[in-house]
């Protein structure tokens, strides 16, 4: 009777998640399938509590507690701007979690697994858990700015990562093989921890969306690789999940910089060598006026802002959308263009707005906004660069060249919101800055916006 | 028959590969379909799904095998269950700011 209700919770709670995932589709079915998600977990929880084998719970309810505290506490209040660093902690909190299970049966079994299917279900899911953890965590202090976001290389660093790699595999296959060694078992799981520091050092910041849904997706299959060895198929759907939703999203962001997987990973995009390639530009960057800008936006039909990861440095959203306000009261057509890989994170972007309070019927996709420009009056680029660096249309040398990009220089009008005069996160020198067409106005965002809807007003 | 038994066993692994497997192209489906607005919604919906390994800390935290295992089940039922409240707040907390232009419109 127990043994069913408990695989009866599962059941219930795989067949919530998926319905949960499915109601992502679309904003307004998302928060109906979230609630469904979150049933289904709840189930699946008081399920195992009744778990045979549980003898004491003292030490489940203290975690249980401790757990929910900092949980909440997380969710209520990291701001939105900072949610990719939230993100990174959670993948690695996560992962740590299975490669602790994963260690903890291994030693229960006092190292004897001698079932060879099982040992390798625990290697795969200790190896990814343990890589994912430090992986994580150092992308969290990428993202938190506790280390520089640079890339960090040094000479024979990708022979070095792969051949600690192979030395990694090659003790997992030897403990599959002669089971029983635990001293070895640990070698790996400490290698394992290095790797995953390895693997993001030399891995930039203007990277970051690539890495995250990478991290996410081996945090995932950590989860299904713990329920082959639990025999558990909850943790098998929810942890594949998971890994293919993160898989997807790396593979999307790749294609939105035109970059291969393995580029991103062993490239070391963004580091003195790439910015090199660039060139210098000739010509200068035209400085405009506040009040020059104000008018031209006032009298516009229509605008449309490109935000970037600038825009959430500056905590801009909410300055810009009282701009469009503004603008919108005086019959301006206000539309907003997102690309993909903007941010810190895949989506990061419409978050930050929608938290601003854009309705998301204003924001647009790549492929939606680019045959537009051609008819806007003014587009104004907010803390975003190589997402609207023409070379990657125009120049085949480009270290971006072929990284689709929002066309923001066939507008009419271009309006550069920009910090310093520096370059960007790739170290590429952006052409648009020295284009006819194009104004720059530089400073904090948040205050030129502010300043930007007074004069709007007064226009 | 016993869990570990070999005939058992070897059923045991073959299902959870059938389950993985349709798991895979499941998910496949699901997620092509949702849009890029979404998408950090998505990862900290999935993240928080993800976090059903409590269910395997849980029994880990509790079966008492010995005390190694009990205290990495603990920190292991901590770490998960964080990440299922923490992700599912804050999914919830970002669902509801995408809001419709009449919505928007009456604040």
């Amino acid at each position: 009777m127990q043994f069913y209700f408990i695989e009866f919770s599962y059941l219930l709670a795989s067949i919530f998640f998926i319905l949960g995932l499915k109601g992502m589709s679309h904003p307004e079915s998302a928060k109906r399938g979230m609630h469904l998600a979150e049933f289904g977990m709840l189930m699946a929880i008081i399920g195992t509590l009744m778990h045979h084998e549980i003898i004491t719970y003292t030490w489940i309810l203290a975690g249980l507690a401790i757990g929910s505290v900092v949980g909440l506490a997380m969710g209520v209040w990291v701001p939105m701007t900072a949610m990719p660093q939230r993100t990174a902690l959670s993948h690695a909190f996560g992962a740590f979690a299975a490669a602790l299970v994963g260690i903890s049966e291994f030693y229960r079994f006092g190292g004897h697994l001698e079932n060879r299917v099982m040992m390798g279900a625990l290697g795969f899911e200790v190896m990814l858990g343990a890589l994912t953890t430090t992986g994580s965590l150092l992308a969290f202090a990428k993202l938190q700015g506790l280390v520089r976001g640079t890339p960090m290389t040094y000479k024979g660093q990708n022979v070095f990562n792969m051949a600690l790699l192979a030395v990694t595999i090659g003790i997992f296959v030897y403990l599959i093989v002669v089971p029983g060694s635990m001293p070895l078992f640990f070698v790996m799981v400490g290698l394992a921890f290095i790797f995953g520091l390895l693997l993001v050092m030399p891995i930039g910041s203007a990277d970051m969306p690539v890495v995250m849904s990478l991290l996410n997706s081996y945090a995932g299959l950590a989860s299904a690789a713990t329920g082959f060895v639990l025999s558990n198929k909850v943790l098998i759907i929810a942890g594949t999940l998971d890994g293919f939703s993160g898989f997807i999203l790396s593979i999307l962001m790749c294609r939105a910089m035109n970059r291969s997987m393995t580029n991103v990973l062993f490239g070391a995009f963004g580091s003195a060598a790439t910015a090199a390639a660039s060139g210098e530009q000739d010509g200068t960057m035209r400085e405009v006026g506040l009040d020059d800008i104000a008018t031209q936006l006032a009298y516009a039909n229509k605008v449309v802002f490109v935000p970037g990861y600038g825009l959430a440095t500056a905590q801009a959203q909410h300055a810009v959308r009282e701009l469009a306000d503004v603008l919108e009261k005086r019959g301006v057509t206000v539309k907003y263009g997102i690309h993909p890989v903007a941010g810190r994170m895949p989506g990061h972007m419409n978050v930050l707005l929608a938290e601003a309070n854009v309705p998301y019927s204003s924001l647009y996709e790549l492929e939606q906004i680019n045959p537009e420009f051609p008819t806007t009056d003014v587009a104004v680029v907010i803390g975003a660069n190589d997402v609207v660096n023409p070379d990657a249309r125009d120049n085949p040398g480009s270290p971006i060249a072929g990284m689709p990009i929002l066309e923001v220089d066939r507008s009419k009008s271009v309006v550069v919101l920009k910090r310093g005069q520096g370059k960007g996160f790739s170290g590429l020198e952006n052409p648009l800055f020295f284009k006819p067409v194009t104004g720059m106005l530089y400073g904090d965002a948040k205050d030129t916006l502010t300043r930007l809807v007074q004069a709007v007003q007064h226009a | 028959m016993p869990l570990d038994d070999p005939v058992v066993q070897k059923i045991l692994l073959i299902s959870a590969l059938y389950v993985f497997a349709l798991a895979a192209f499941l998910g496949y489906q699901v997620i092509s379909r949702v849009p890029p607005l979404l998408h950090t919604p998505l990862m900290s919906a999935t993240n928080a799904i993800s976090g059903i390994s409590l269910v395997g800390s849980i029994v880990t935290a509790g079966a008492q095998y010995n005390t190694v295992s009990t205290i990495l089940g603990f920190i292991a039922v901590v770490c998960s269950t964080t990440n299922v409240v923490g992700g599912f707040v804050i999914t919830d907390r970002m669902l509801k700011m995408f809001k419709r232009k009449e919505i928007v419109k009456k604040d």
